[in-house]
């Protein structure tokens, strides 16, 4: 019965959503998609797809990384202007609007080709064991993307740590918290709510950025759709595919972070 | 405690030979320029149930936030269960505690209940009840629940407690709150104003809770505006002007035949 009942709920409940006006989009969706099938040039992708899935992995990696690392710095650098002394509030404020006042790029090219080609010019560095690393581009993208990610962020948690009423911060330190605990159990948490939905639009812009590093030859998926262009002389089939793999990419970001805010119940402040 | 012994503590007979909770001597606090408390002394032996009565910038609250050092008092003497608080001076001349751990660990036996509740957002009630016997005290997490339990029933909670602060009255929360401050098994109960946030006619569940504590023996301060409250479950009352002690006394004396004029008005204005 229980699972009768489930069917018919599930059945009247598509039929409630499958109105008039998404059957026209989704039929017209459909044309949009067949008509691209046919009508293009897909011959290439049994010869590409192998390197196309290595430049998304690529991308989903820069992405994870260096949002994660990207917050870890931000933690500090907004606590530091958030409830910090002017010796570190004034640093890390200087951080945040230089991080934020220039183009990505430019920070990303100055590491790369600045930086960067600094570095050969000292023996003790091309013998030391970070070498290996530092003559690839890789860490120099990931890098600049997560010191970019820290700039936003940081200005984002500096609000959110400041936004947590003073109260329960009292509250904790009347029962005998020490400031370590009070940081961990109360504020962070709290702070760490309080930015999620923006933590949310910043991934999605981070994602964006990634494709930043194919200009300094780190093969990602936005690279790979360079490589075909260049090889094939196809121009739309490429990018409307990549266009597609950055909106499911959003889209799964988006749901998964949306999941993570739904779990917390809770109207802080 | 029976209820006779109980009768007997807040009448005073047996308070002679309980030792001293909270002991306060020739406290002074400044904010700036401004002189809030101007040598206040003040005692609670065990089961005693002190309030703190005055006007508006007396310096009622600022007095009972300063026995655990949520603010600094300037200079005076604090002793909490016959263990008198280190202060020092900080490089800017303000008075704070000496050693933070003897802070925390003195903290950790005054449960205090504020007049905006203050329950931790973030956590469901049971989270917040359990969260400093686990997180401070060391108490193993399933008998912290078990205790738990027991106190939100107590205050009339009990099928409240995987809620989150923000779906609950201000009645509710500042029980909550009551039994998140007796979760640490406290020596001494510390209230700010606990009813001066709520709506009129949830001021009545929050007292009932206090008044049951009071009856049972507790150790309480009570900084409050509510005169016939204070009448019913003090055994001290202390009225404080303008930063000073103007008169203290059992609450007879002090409601029935106060002596002091201001005194004299300020219960007439109230009342």
């Amino acid at each position: 019965m229980a699972g009768e009942a489930a069917i018919i709920n599930t059945a009247a409940r598509a039929s409630l959503w499958l109105q008039p006006h998404r059957i026209v989009l989704i039929l017209i969706a459909l044309g949009l998609v067949l008509s691209a099938a046919f009508f293009m040039r897909w011959d290439w992708l049994p010869q590409y797809w192998e390197m196309g899935l290595m430049g998304i992995w690529r991308a989903l990696w820069i992405l994870a990384v260096t949002c994660a690392l990207g917050f870890l710095i931000a933690v500090p650098v907004g606590l530091a202007q958030a409830a910090g002394s002017i010796w570190v509030a004034a640093p890390a404020k200087v951080f945040c609007t230089i991080i934020r006042g220039t183009p990505l790029l430019l920070q990303l090219w100055l590491l790369y080709y600045g930086l960067g080609s600094l570095f050969p010019q000292y023996p003790w560095i091309r013998d030391s064991w970070m070498w290996p690393y530092l003559r690839q581009a890789w860490p120099y993208g990931v890098l600049a993307l997560t010191l970019s990610f820290a700039g936003y962020e940081g200005e984002v948690m500096r609000g959110a740590f400041a936004g947590v009423p003073k109260g329960q911060l009292e509250a904790a330190r009347a029962f005998g918290m020490s400031r370590w605990k009070i940081f961990r159990r109360i504020w962070l948490p709290q702070a760490f709510y309080r930015a999620l939905p923006t933590l949310t639009g910043e991934a999605v812009l981070q994602l964006k950025s990634t494709p930043l590093v194919a200009t300094i030859s780190v093969i990602d998926i936005f690279a790979v759709a360079g490589k075909v262009r260049q090889d094939t002389y196809l121009t739309y089939e490429p990018l409307l595919l990549l266009a597609l793999i950055y909106m499911a990419i959003t889209g799964i970001l988006v749901l998964a972070l949306s999941r993570i805010e739904a779990r917390i119940p809770v109207k802080v402040g | 405690m029976s209820a006779v012994e109980a009768a007997a503590v807040r009448s005073g007979k047996a308070q002679d030979g309980a030792a001293e909770a909270i002991h306060v001597e020739n406290l002074h606090k400044k904010f700036g320029q401004l002189h809030v408390l101007k040598g206040v002394s003040l005692s609670a032996r065990d089961g005693e149930v002190i309030a703190i009565i005055g006007g508006s910038g007396s310096g009622k609250s600022t007095l009972l936030r300063c026995i655990n050092c949520l603010e600094n008092p300037t200079s005076g003497i604090i002793r909490v269960n016959g263990e008198e608080i280190k202060l020092r001076a900080d490089s800017h001349g303000h008075t704070v505690p000496a050693d933070r751990r003897q802070i925390e660990r003195i903290r950790s036996k005054l449960g205090m209940v504020f007049q905006n509740f203050n329950l931790w957002s973030h956590m469901t009630l049971i989270e917040n009840v359990i969260e400093v016997p686990v997180h401070v005290l060391g108490v193993k997490r399933d008998e912290a629940i078990a205790q738990a339990e027991k106190l939100l029933a107590r205050v009339g909670l009990a099928e409240k407690r995987d809620v989150y602060p923000a779906y609950l009255s201000g009645g509710q929360q500042q029980r909550a709150a009551i039994a998140r401050a007796l979760a640490i098994n406290p020596r001494v109960m510390l209230f700010d104003e606990p009813t001066s946030a709520l709506d009129p006619e949830l001021v009545g569940e929050v007292l009932k809770v206090i008044g049951d504590l009071a009856r049972e023996g507790r150790t309480m301060v009570l900084v409050t505006h509510e005169m016939k409250f204070a009448r019913e479950v003090a055994t001290h009352v202390v009225y404080l002007y303008n930063g000073l002690v103007e008169e203290e006394g059992p609450p007879e004396q002090i409601f029935g035949a106060p002596k002091s004029e201001r005194l004299k008005q300020f219960i007439r204005n109230i009342g």
